[in-house]
């Protein structure tokens, strides 16, 4: 049964994803050229372009282009990519697997880094590991994506070369994957060679997006694990011989999750505009690598594709955290 | 409002007032970040301003004879070039300090423009309240809900490439960082005593909010423009990186770094010369805003 809040949470989602279609959509029309002479291949008879520019009802108004091109968007047809000369839906489906195994990993790995280091800084009797960590943090946070995959291309690629720096998987261990998912299918199929090396070509591009991840829940876990640990419910917890480290993990860590929640949904949305750089890095196929081409071919079709496609998956993740404060804090889960 | 003779108004909240020389230099000795950041911002600013002067090369010349050479302190090395050179035999050192230009001119006029925007629009916001606050407001909002590369992908690809896009775009996706800061700011100040004694006294509602609070405001948007600054040098280098900023007869970091990534296991200090750069660079921006808050916070100032 659906909250009220459930449902405005939804009602928001949909008119969000509205607004980027319109946006997307607008994007095609404003940029000069004729969208029909970007969606043909070169030596089209006259006749065919009469008929797309029909089915694609171009010579109606501007909201009349725009319910027909929703109506397109809706039943998966975006069109053909102009330089990949391919289905845009087909080749979005085939990428984002991997966007989103590498984006998954690197949520895990920045949330394990995150609340491990926080946790542990509460541990310390007196100042000196929380200032060394609050002094480590500094630096981490000034430091974006980007140098962190070009540092890790030096030291594990190029200096002590243990990593490889590009790609996926290696193609001589590529078998025939029914899905694009490589890591999870992989897995299944207990091919643990594979999983292996597409986890070896992974961890660079996910400790990348993970580390400012990971300062970022560092900052502010570590502030809401402070004031909580000063509430009269943890320190009636200390009195009674409770260790520190219980009290965290079993009194104050639950409470000082929500707002670290909040940033962390936040942040993860963050994290798939860095996959666009670090996957242009290690040359790894995702959506993000796809997105740098799309744009240095201007090709249209393929933005709007990718725009969509980002926007829903932002959509996603504000309803996924939304969802789980609902978990986490009961008072939200009626009103 | 009629414009009187005014004895000078002590301001309560100011962290400008009462701040002469002297202890404006004090504070330098207590934050030296500051100085050591902004030294070096300078040094790297002269340099960009007088590049032609200073490199040792001309940063387009190609001499392929002299491709990938090693910096001057490994074997192999030609002394002429410092730095060593790119896989087109051009001058590393001379391609950095000519480097620095895109990134501090994206850097300064980014900043800038973002700060003014975002700036009037907080203060107005701020100070006037009431429909002026709800439409700003409502403005920020929507701009958040709006992811940034979701924004840069839009913009770059609508617009195109070049350095006033890379500006553009900055621009367009980060006044809201000068924005929601000076509104808050200011509805902090609004609150003060000295905005009622100036009231009091007869001023305007224009000067009170140029004279008054403006001043009280500039040293949050000093270091906020410190930061952006920081980011932009980023935002261009990563642009750049991906063929997206200038076109490639121009010098830029972010450049060399994606042409030291394609030779990386010829000759790794393509990458690191430039790299290391960015993230000085970076660094000293970072430093200098941090700095520069520690010493314009009243609180932090004891």
């Amino acid at each position: 049964m659906l909250s009220s809040r459930a449902l405005r949470q939804v009602v928001f989602a949909i008119v969000t994803l509205f607004g980027v279609a319109v946006v997307s959509f607008v994007l095609l029309r404003v940029v000069p050229g004729d969208p029909i002479a970007m969606m043909i291949a070169p030596g089209a008879s006259a006749e065919d372009i009469a008929r797309l520019r029909a089915a694609y009802g171009l010579d109606k108004g501007l909201v009349a282009q725009f319910v027909i091109w929703l109506g397109h968007a809706l039943t998966g047809d975006f069109g053909t990519s102009i330089s990949m000369r391919q289905n845009v839906v087909h080749l979005i489906a085939g990428r984002l697997p991997a966007t989103i195994e590498l984006t998954l990993t690197a949520l895990a790995v920045g949330l394990a880094l995150g609340i491990g280091a926080a946790v542990a800084s509460t541990l310390g009797t007196r100042r000196l590991i929380g200032s060394t960590v609050d002094n480590a943090n500094g630096i981490l946070l000034a430091v974006p994506d980007f140098v962190w995959a070009l540092a890790f291309v030096l030291l594990f690629g190029v200096a002590w070369p243990i990593l490889p720096i590009s790609g996926r998987v290696d193609p001589r261990l590529a078998i025939d994957f029914t899905t694009s998912f490589l890591l999870i299918e992989s897995l299944l199929r207990l091919r643990l060679d594979i999983a292996r090396d597409v986890l070896a070509h992974m961890i660079m591009p996910a400790m990348a997006l993970a580390l400012p991840l990971a300062a970022v829940i560092l900052r502010v876990l570590k502030g809401a694990l402070e004031s909580e640990a000063l509430r009269d419910y943890a320190l009636l917890a200390r009195i009674r011989g409770a260790s520190r480290l219980r009290v965290t993990l079993r009194e104050t860590l639950r409470n000082a999750m929500i707002p670290t929640l909040a940033l962390t949904g936040v942040q993860f949305t963050f994290m798939f505009g860095g996959t666009v750089i670090v996957e242009r890095i290690f040359a790894y196929p995702g959506i993000g690598n796809l997105a740098i081409d799309a744009v240095i071919n201007r090709d249209l079709p393929l933005v709007q594709g990718l725009i969509l496609t980002f926007g829903l998956i932002f959509i996603l993740i504000n309803l996924a955290v939304e969802a789980s404060f609902a978990l986490l804090n009961p008072r939200l889960r009626h009103g | 409002m009629v414009e009187r003779a005014l004895p000078e108004i002590p301001r309560l909240g100011g962290s400008v007032a009462h701040r002469g020389m002297p202890s404006w230099l004090k504070g330098l000795r207590r934050e030296p970040r500051v100085v050591v950041a902004g030294g070096y911002l300078l040094l790297l600013l002269l340099a960009a301003i007088f590049a032609p002067l200073v490199s040792p090369h001309d940063p387009l010349e190609q001499d392929l004879m002299l491709n990938t050479l090693p910096p001057a302190f490994s074997a192999g090395a030609d002394p002429g070039y410092v730095l060593g050179t790119d896989s087109l035999g051009r001058d590393i050192a001379s391609r950095l300090i000519h480097g620095a230009r895109v990134a501090l001119t994206v850097a300064i006029v980014a900043a800038l423009a973002a700060g003014a925007f975002g700036t009037v629009l907080g203060l107005l916001a701020g100070y006037y309240g009431g429909w002026v606050d709800a439409v700003v407001s409502r403005l920020i909002d929507i701009w958040m809900a709006f992811p940034p590369v979701l924004l840069s992908i839009l913009l770059v690809a609508m617009i195109g490439t070049g350095l006033t896009s890379v500006i553009l775009a900055i621009v367009i996706i980060d006044w809201t960082r000068f924005c929601r800061v000076v509104r808050s700011e200011t509805l902090q100040q609004t609150r003060m005593d000295y905005v009622d004694a100036a009231v009091v006294l007869g001023r305007s509602r224009w000067t009170i909010l140029t004279r008054e609070v403006l001043p009280n405001v500039l040293p949050v948007v000093l270091v906020l423009l410190s930061l952006e600054m920081g980011i932009a040098v980023i935002v261009e280098a990563v642009l750049s990186f991906v063929g997206l900023s200038v076109s490639s007869d121009m010098p830029t970091w972010g450049g060399m770094i994606a042409e030291g990534r394609q030779i990386i296991y010829h000759g790794w200090w393509v990458m690191v010369f430039p790299l290391s750069l960015l993230v000085l660079t970076v660094l000293a921006f970072n430093q200098l805003g941090d700095g520069l808050r520690r010493l314009t916070d009243p609180v932090m100032r004891r």
